[in-house]
């Protein structure tokens, strides 16, 4: 076992990778109740196009499919996990996103029994005709739900917007007819490809004992087996520079108009340390020009373009990445160019000063102080971080690394007409 | 060992409430103004807090407010609205980085404190009026979320619920107040209002974190200081008769929103209070409740179908999505279950695993500085003393006949159902 620490930040990590391919990742916190733990596949809406376990073709998947593989994961031939977890006094959930799938629980008692839980349930799948079904109706209704929410849909439409072939323009939960076409053979071949213990990791964080915690975990492990390891072959077809489409319109039943320029990010392969910096700086790059002590804002805010709604937030994984900017307003066309013309505007004058890079770098570095007090946040994130080869605690060295010059390359590379889509969602 | 312990001191004009705790890399303060919720100030206390967190005298633009904060290592400030019971809440809260963990060792907490202190204390006010400038952009701001809580369904049909249930009562009123009264507020009128309540209002200030509660003691009482006062409590109401009454209201949605409300005619503080709580565990509040069980994955009519108490007022609300033609049996599944309950149809598991999930969640609340606030301010709002250990052990010792009974005592109100365009029969 591997002992990592963090002097400034004052915590400690082990890490131990198993024979069968699985990392374990544990973080004792002092003077918490609860133990949070994580178990993560590296699956998402994205992998929809791949060699299945075994087989030599490519196949292609319904859209929905990973989502519908986790809710399912839940229900065993002797009913439902859920129950499981909550009487050992647990509260377990899961989500997927374009890149994972993550189970959790927390808990402040029976700690042992709910991480075997947690582990036995999601290596045992157990998919029927029946339960399927009625699943199908269950997930009706969750597309459902966010099909009324006008931020989720302003948020997808923008994505949409940015690609043409990239997975990541579908729908995470999928349609009610992308949905209707899912088997539980399916479901079991996108299980056996994608959750051999070598493509998953393990986070525990919590008031725990370390050592105990991993015997555990390996003694688990070692009772069972799996097939060798390999690499799973993905596809992903080629996506051109430039936006799909430069503006999409939704009307719905709404009061308020919604804005948000999207931006498409280039140089999308990197992972480790060059993606951690890109991110970060991009990242800065975004506060720096729309964060609530921002000239910009000011006067979006002054001309009663925006309210507090108004958020930016910058994606990147591997293969893909864009940022988000905008919000609530009542003039969604005049937002939308304000917010394009602010960005092209610091590309050719660079007004960014050394004075305020200092001040937005220290303010980064105090939301991450905040962020690691959060155990959700820490195991989340730092998976994510994980599965792209970075570490998460390299955030605050990389962070106070951040050169002008580095932001100035960032604008130039990340700023361009040709990557910027508009989507609006309008009264119907 | 206390899960929680709580210093409380008596300041001039307010209570200071300090946890020490060295679980987290950061300190928090919130400041909270309680009043009783009144239709003729409750829109000008919504629009106060966003017109004193735009500025100061000291920080004249946001801009500069702002960058003042993103100095302070990124401290957050940020205010929030609340309904507890019929009292309408007002929170400044602030949290800061612990200097212990950055490289950087100045001291932030009263630097923090002393942020708060101005933009309580230092309004951006002249000749006895707020700025005008920042009163019409704030303005504009609370007219655009008040029209906004329209988009967001589920939270509109469960408005809609509280207006159409508590129609008579204070508790209607939203604490984001009316659309129609922000034209109307002037400086003048809003500042006035503004004395008033920082002279009227229960003041509860809180400091969580890595503290010294000595100095956090002094550095405060030095800092704040109002006149002292006597709270105004509201008087409890419930109709005397609670009629079951159905809203329909036809919008262009694909799923509708079915909200219910019952009275539970318990609230914190009563005996029966966790009982109730329980209750909540067996019928609707969690993932293994009879809600999920029977409305979700037994009849695969919904993907949320929970229950929640309100317990100030005394109120339990249901909510669920279903499809617009699953009215009826949705309907009825929430009523059977609720049946089942009054007439002690769960189990003694039901029960062990229903406690085991409430103290999990408690404690696990407990883990974050917000978590600790919401939870103790339970006390202030209801005038109780009830310590954190006795929440814990009063959950424990509730039997199966004590919430059988307090099932009884809960009745059906308002059914309200938000629906799709053409799909009412």
């Amino acid at each position: 076992m591997e002992k990592i620490s963090f002097d400034q930040l004052q915590e400690e990590l082990y890490h131990e990778k198993l024979e069968n391919g699985l990392e374990v990742y544990i973080l004792p916190k002092k003077g918490f109740n609860k133990t949070y733990a994580t178990f993560t596949t590296k699956y998402g809406s994205i992998d929809n196009h791949f060699v299945p376990a075994g087989k030599t073709e490519l196949v292609k998947v319904p859209d929905g499919i990973a989502h519908f593989l986790e809710h399912k994961l839940f229900e065993k031939e002797d009913g439902d996990v859920f129950q499981q977890f909550s009487r050992q006094g647990a509260s377990a959930n899961a989500f997927t996103s374009f890149t994972r799938t993550a189970y959790l629980f927390s808990s402040t008692s029976d700690v042992e029994k709910n991480l075997e839980t947690l582990i036995d349930f999601v290596q045992y799948p157990y998919f029927s005709e029946k339960t399927v079904e009625k699943e199908k109706g269950i997930i009706g209704q969750e597309i459902d739900m966010y099909d009324d929410n006008p931020d989720w849909r302003l948020y997808f439409g923008a994505i949409q917007n940015l690609f043409e072939n990239h997975p990541v323009k579908i729908d995470i939960a999928g349609t009610k007819e992308s949905i209707a076409e899912i088997t539980k053979d399916m479901l079991y071949e996108c299980y056996h490809t994608f959750y051999h213990p070598s493509n998953m990791l393990l986070f525990v964080v919590g008031p725990v004992q370390v050592d105990e915690i991993m015997e555990q975990i390996k003694d688990n492990q070692a009772k069972k087996t799996f097939p060798s390891q390999v690499e799973i072959d993905r596809k992903f077809e080629s996506e051109k520079e430039d936006v799909s489409e430069k503006k999409l319109v939704l009307p719905m039943n709404v009061h308020t108009s919604k804005c948000l320029v999207s931006v498409k990010a280039t140089n999308t392969k990197k992972q480790g340390e060059e993606m951690l910096k890109q991110e970060l700086t991009t990242n800065v790059l975004l506060e720096l020009l729309f964060g609530r002590s921002s000239e910009n804002y000011e006067t979006l805010y002054s001309n009663g373009l925006i309210d507090e709604s108004f958020s930016f937030d910058y994606t990147q994984e591997k293969g893909f990445g864009f940022a988000m900017i905008g919000g609530d307003t009542n003039n969604p066309d005049q937002l939308a160019e304000e917010i394009k013309r602010m960005l092209i505007e610091e590309k050719s004058s660079r007004k960014i000063t050394a004075e305020s890079l200092e001040r937005t770098k220290k303010k980064k570095i105090g939301a991450f102080l905040r962020a690691v007090n959060s155990p959700e946040y820490i195991a989340n994130q730092f998976t994510r971080y994980a599965f792209n080869d970075m570490n998460l605690f390299d955030v605050v060295p990389v962070l106070e690394a951040i050169t002008i010059e580095d932001i100035q390359q960032v604008a130039i590379n990340f700023i361009s007409e040709n990557r910027m889509a508009v989507c609006q969602v309008v009264p119907k | 060992m206390a899960v929680v312990s709580e210093t409380i001191k008596d300041i001039n004009g307010y209570k200071l409430h300090m946890v020490k705790t060295d679980k987290f890399k950061t300190n928090t303060i919130i400041f909270k103004m309680k009043a009783p919720l009144q239709k003729e100030n409750v829109t000008k206390r919504a629009l106060l807090p966003n017109v004193l967190q735009s500025n100061s005298k000291k920080f004249p633009t946001t801009g500069q407010l702002r960058g003042y904060l993103d100095e302070l290592y990124g401290a957050t400030f940020y205010i929030d609205l609340g309904k507890k019971g019929e009292y309408h809440t007002i929170s400044f809260a602030m949290e800061v980085a612990n200097e212990r963990f950055l490289s950087d060792s100045t001291p932030l907490l009263k630097t923090a404190i002393d942020f708060l202190v101005e933009v309580l204390t230092n309004p951006n006010v002249g000749d006895g009026e707020f700025h005008k400038e920042t009163l019409e952009k704030e303005k504009r701001s609370l007219k655009q979320r008040i029209q906004s809580i329209y988009d967001d369904k589920m939270k509109y049909s469960n408005n809609r619920l509280i207006e159409e249930m508590c129609k008579e009562e204070p508790y209607s009123l939203h604490v984001h107040g009316k659309e129609s009264e922000v034209d109307s507020i002037t400086g003048k009128d809003l500042y006035d209002y503004y004395k008033k309540a920082l002279a009227e209002d229960e003041i509860s200030l809180y400091v969580i974190g890595d503290i010294d509660e000595q100095d956090v003691e002094q550095t405060v009482s030095e800092r704040f200081t109002f006149s002292s006062r006597t709270p105004q409590e509201v008087v409890k109401n419930q109709p005397a008769q609670v009629e079951e009454q159905v809203i329909k209201e036809e919008q262009d949605v694909k799923q509708g929103k079915l909200n219910i409300g019952y009275r539970t005619n318990v609230t914190y503080g009563d005996p029966d209070y966790f009982a109730l709580q329980v209750f909540n565990g067996v019928y609707g509040g969690f993932s293994h409740s009879k809600l999920f069980i029977n409305v979700r994955e037994k009849a695969s009519l919904a993907y949320y179908a929970a229950s929640r108490v309100e317990s100030h007022k005394g109120l339990l609300m249901v909510m669920s999505g279903i499809d617009n033609s699953n009215y009826d049996q949705a309907v009825s599944i929430i009523k059977e279950q609720m049946q089942a309950m009054k007439d002690g149809d769960f189990s003694e598991d039901d029960l062990i695993q229903t406690k085991a999930v409430i103290k999990n969640q408690l404690l696990e609340t407990l883990d974050t500085a917000r978590g600790i606030v919401e939870i103790l301010y339970h006390n202030v709002v209801a005038g109780q003393e009830i310590q954190l250990d006795e929440w814990l052990q009063r959950i424990e010792t509730v039997t199966k006949e004590e919430v059988v009974q307090v099932a009884n005592k809960i009745q059906l109100d308002t059914i309200y159902f938000l629906t799709g365009t053409g799909a009412t029969k």
